[in-house]
């Protein structure tokens, strides 16, 4: 009986095939793909986003974890993540187009980070101490620690940050500290970001956006 | 009276946790208990430290092959470790992280007679119990190159502390609470888990691996430790929430609540206790006074008799060998 049941759910599955069983946030690729059309002009066909020297970088999207990007999208419509340029594109998409393209954009191959080649060595050498190590004198844990190995995600919480680049990595942890950003689950990540000083910040930044995204 | 190490190295770990980046004040302050007087404060090198340092090359090659087996023990899975855990799952910090159970003490309070098996034990005997239940496991050989390089490690971390201090005179050593002011609480700890633990360790306990490593501790089941591991024991685990947990915020979970938290956690099925003789109830009364008065193992909680069954985990044996006996006759 029990085996019975699921059969009309597996059969529907069969059927609308790939869409299903891709992902957990229920969105699709093709349908994405259309949606991003408004995404395009900052975030780049290949999802590259752009790194602009002292002016606002746009992050990379391409490999991102599909339900982090959708619970973004979702936050800038409901106003718990505040962007001024991001906050009218979010308000062209439904709920599905946001599943859609939060798909569309995490099946794309990752691209590589911009922002670090300006960075000297010993500014490096300390981002990667605290990407890596972290610093627990000022009680720093790793970013790896969450971001997970070689900080290129974990999960649908802790994103990618290997090759994001660094000017967006720095405008969040600078957001964070501002207070401006406050849509991180627990605080998990504004309890870190408080404690860096804008050296901290910088070097992290630089080294993170040199290392593969993938 | 506070001797000059005392006043030196409080005033720096004061210091240190003080400093804000920005002029606003913390939202997450850290706040470590302040030294008592006559607490011995040690703050261990760093890795920067040890680069500089004026030792052998190959002896800093040696304790950054202990560092690196430290924080990633997971490379001796299905050789030494059988579960899902790293040594700096439990020791924040690489190990050094005062109130997250650092181990420098350990290198210079041993040998030492250890209650839990009633006998004098070595560092490398010491490691091998971590081996043995922490990581539901079996430990590297005595004197193999893994257990001195973990030993090395250890006794870098220690660098200048005298040797044989007394033990509770060394601050944040350990996971030190207050007794709660309520008997701990299944319902209430599990409450306060779904809402502050699981988006890491997930609502089964299971924790988390990415693309096949481990990223966040099981805390039960089969890839976590086992039922006769140090932080099975309710006011260990209790200790470890309050001062570290969630990752990042030190004391957010109250005292009370991270004793709640730990009954819950240690009220879930693991691995068996390696001591086990075939009856959880013999076994609880064997162990009882040096170690099981204070888990739940044996006992009947949620309706179930807790570590009654044969369940090993992911190995193929009780006990490892080495833990033995030592009579020195």
């Amino acid at each position: 009986m029990k085996i019975l049941s699921h059969i009309p759910l597996i059969s529907a599955c069969i059927t609308l095939g790939f869409a299903v069983q891709a992902n957990a946030i229920d969105g699709d690729a093709t349908r994405g793909q259309a949606a991003a059309a408004v995404c395009t002009a900052c975030h780049q066909a290949d999802g590259s986003g752009m790194y602009m020297p002292g002016g606002e970088s746009w992050p990379r999207l391409a490999g991102l974890d599909a339900a982090y990007i959708y619970k973004q999208l979702k936050d800038f419509n409901e106003g718990t993540r505040k962007n001024a340029s991001m906050a009218p594109f979010a308000a062209m998409l439904n709920d599905q187009q946001m599943r859609d393209v939060s798909v569309y954009y995490s099946e794309m191959p990752a691209t590589a980070g911009k922002g670090g080649e300006s960075a000297d060595e010993e500014m490096l050498k300390w981002g990667e101490t605290l990407a890596i190590h972290g610093d627990w004198s000022r009680y720093i844990p790793s970013c790896q620690s969450c971001h997970g190995p070689d900080n290129l995600g974990a999960g649908e919480h802790f994103p990618a940050i290997a090759g994001q680049h660094s000017g967006y990595i720095e405008a969040q942890l600078l957001a964070w500290q501002k207070e401006t950003r406050q849509n991180d689950p627990q605080h998990l990540m504004l309890a870190i970001a408080e404690r860096l000083s804008p050296y901290d910040i910088q070097a992290v930044s630089a080294w993170l956006s040199m290392q593969p995204s993938q | 009276m506070l001797n000059t190490k005392v006043i030196f190295s409080a005033s720096f770990l004061v210091l240190a946790f003080s400093q804000a980046a920005h002029t606003a004040e913390p939202r997450f302050p850290v706040n470590f208990p302040e030294p008592k007087e006559g607490q011995y404060v040690h703050v261990p090198p760093t890795l920067q430290d040890l680069e500089e340092a004026s030792i052998h090359p190959e002896l800093k090659r040696v304790i950054r092959r202990g560092y690196d087996l430290f924080t990633n023990t997971q490379q001796l899975k299905g050789e030494n470790v059988f579960n899902d855990m790293n040594c700096s799952s439990c020791h924040l910090g690489a190990g050094a992280q005062p109130f997250s159970a650092p181990v420098w003490p350990a290198a210079v309070v041993l040998p030492n007679f250890r209650p839990k098996n009633q006998q004098v034990n070595s560092l490398e005997e010491r490691i091998a119990g971590c081996f043995s239940y922490s990581m539901n496991g079996k430990p590297p050989e005595y004197g193999s190159d893994n257990m001195v390089a973990l030993t090395a490690y250890h006794q870098w971390l220690a660098k200048g502390v005298p040797i044989y201090q007394p033990g509770n005179s060394l601050y944040g050593r350990g996971y030190p609470i207050d007794e709660p002011e309520q008997e701990p609480s299944y319902a209430r700890g599990k409450e306060l888990y779904e809402a502050n633990c699981s988006i890491c360790h997930a609502d089964d306990g299971a924790g988390l691996a990415v693309r096949d490593e481990s990223q966040f501790p099981a805390l039960w089941g089969d890839g976590s430790y086992n039922w006769g591991a140090g932080i099975i024991r309710i006011f260990t685990m209790a200790g470890f929430i309050h001062h570290n947990m969630p990752l990042g915020q030190p004391h957010s979970m109250d005292v009370q609540e991270s004793w709640d938290l730990a009954a819950y956690i240690n009220s879930q099925e693991r691995p068996q206790d390696p001591r086990y003789t075939g009856d959880v109830r013999e076994t609880r009364e064997l162990y009882l006074e040096t170690f099981h008065k204070d888990t739940y193992y044996g006992l009947e909680k949620e309706g179930r008799l807790m570590g009654d069954h044969m369940d090993l985990g992911r190995k193929d044996f009780l006990k490892p060998d080495v833990l033995r006996a030592r009579t020195f006759e």
